[in-house]
């Protein structure tokens, strides 16, 4: 079960957020009305969509990038847009539910 | 004033004296955009800073937007934060003035009063302040340069205690630029009893990190908003306390509210700022005349000292509540429907509101004595209207 919200008296002063790196928490997946489809076997692995993600929402591992984070890309496009061997394909969500 | 006080007061505008005290305070920032009448407080101080009298850094910004903006960023850094400003430049500050309040940052900002436009007007009454009492800012009225001074050093530690922006309101021109012997305090006292400052979460201190005005949505603003709410009225037990330190400092009472011949007064004005003058002046000519006339002057504005009030006023037969500003549309002027709300628990007194004074209409003792004549003879007579408007041609 998830945990109840927290009531006034428990909260920071002027809404401050006194815990660093939480972005993480707060999921921005489902903002996303269209989705970014990796065809992994075209991928040069140039790791301009990783370095230009606004969310870092492209995870890299052993110096490759991985299945997009789905649960925080909010579906720009702009990894679709820079891949310059055109393996990233913007697909409306609708065609995944 | 006796005449030992007097060898050791210096003649100063309100304006000046109120540079002065914030010579005194050495705040670490002040982020400023000159508007009359508040323009002398500015002169004066970037005196000081020419002078070198001041450590502090004064930034001479290109709009009052940009003045407030700046006094946030600078108290979200963990500074001390002064500012001033009057009427329409307090307008343009507006989105900020808020801002500033709900992240709980203790500037302290002069409002030189002068009403807003338009048509234009550069004199004194109290809309641009009166505007700002939603902001979540406290306020403080001033009645002469003595007390303007002094509420300037009371603000700060005030401010600061009670983490909630302070405006500390002075009339426009009346206060602000008529020369009256002041007492300053002595320059390390002022020191001491400021002392120094340190922001509980300062955006500089990296040890700490801290995110300010994040996005805050249904989810929890309304929360946000309820804590804002606690703060502002728990600031009403922080004024009494650093009240108490001011007076074991500086030897000098600092109130929510002035009583000037108010316990045996049937009949009461209650009013703010530089009227209260004219008012005792008044008081005492009508005393001498066997008139059992009062005033109660109010300091302390937000957080409004509605408890308080109501035990003090519920004694009385009649109240006139005088206002320095209009209300558009509203039942009475701001002071008057706060007042009559703190009372309606209360068999009496009956409460009448006069607007008087807008941009920067005479009031004089003539007035005040009318008003007071008009009002004893609602203790018999059925009041026909509850709200009047002084000094303005029919």
């Amino acid at each position: 079960m998830k945990k109840a919200k927290e009531g006034w008296k428990e909260l920071e002063d002027g809404g401050r957020i006194i815990v660093a790196g939480n972005s993480v928490l707060y999921k921005t997946g489902d903002w996303r009305t269209n989705r970014p489809v990796w065809d992994e076997s075209k991928c040069t692995q140039c790791m301009i969509c990783w370095l230009t993600c606004p969310d870092s929402s492209i995870p890299a591992k052993d110096k490759k990038r991985i299945e997009t984070d789905f649960d925080h890309c909010k579906g720009c496009g702009i990894c679709a847009e820079v891949c310059p061997v055109k393996c990233i394909k913007m697909k409306p969500e609708t065609d995944f539910q | 004033m006796n005449t030992q006080e007097l060898k050791k007061a210096q003649a100063l505008s309100g304006a000046e004296a109120v540079a002065h005290a914030m010579r005194q305070i050495d705040p670490d920032v002040v982020p400023a955009y000159p508007i009359t009448p508040q323009t002398d407080i500015m002169h004066a101080f970037a005196k000081f800073v020419s002078d070198g009298k001041v450590t502090g850094e004064l930034i001479c910004v290109e709009s009052e937007h940009s003045a407030m903006s700046a006094c946030v960023g600078a108290s979200g850094a963990g500074a001390r934060v002064m500012t001033a400003t009057s009427a329409n430049g307090l307008a343009l500050m507006w989105e900020i003035v808020y801002i500033a309040a709900s992240l709980r940052l203790p500037i302290v900002m002069s409002v030189v009063n002068r009403a807003l436009s338009g048509p234009i007007n550069i004199h004194c009454d109290h809309s641009d302040s009166m505007g700002c009492r939603d902001s979540g800012w406290m306020q403080m009225y001033a009645e002469n340069n003595q007390e303007a001074y002094e509420q300037t050093i009371f603000s700060m530690k005030f401010a600061e205690r009670a983490k909630i922006p302070i405006m500390t309101c002075m009339d426009g021109f009346i206060t602000s630029h008529a020369v009256e012997p002041v007492i300053l305090f002595d320059d390390a006292k002022v020191k001491a009893f400021i002392g120094d400052y340190r922001g509980d979460w300062p955006l500089l201190d990296v040890d700490k990190p801290v995110t300010m005005g994040p996005l805050d949505l249904f989810d929890y603003y309304f929360e946000h908003k309820r804590k804002q709410s606690e703060g502002i009225y728990l600031a009403k037990n922080i004024f009494n306390e650093v009240a108490e330190e001011f007076d074991r400092t500086f030897g000098t009472k600092i109130d929510v509210v002035e009583k000037y011949f108010f316990d045996d007064a049937d009949t009461v004005i209650v009013a703010m700022s530089s009227t209260c003058g004219t008012a005792k002046v008044t008081i005492d000519k009508m005393r001498k005349e066997g008139k059992k006339v009062g005033l109660l002057k109010i300091r302390l504005f937000r957080p409004f000292p509605s408890w308080e009030l109501r035990q003090i006023l519920k004694g009385k037969k009649i109240v006139a509540v005088l206002d320095r500003s209009e209300s558009f549309g509203a039942f009475g002027g701001p002071l008057f429907t706060e007042i009559r709300s703190a009372m309606y628990e209360e068999k009496g007194p009956k409460i009448v509101n006069y607007i008087f004074g807008l941009g920067g209409r005479e009031i004089d003792a003539g007035m005040i004595e009318r008003v007071f004549t008009e009002i004893d003879a609602y203790k018999t007579n059925e009041i026909k209207e509850y709200v009047k408007y002084l000094g303005v041609r029919g």
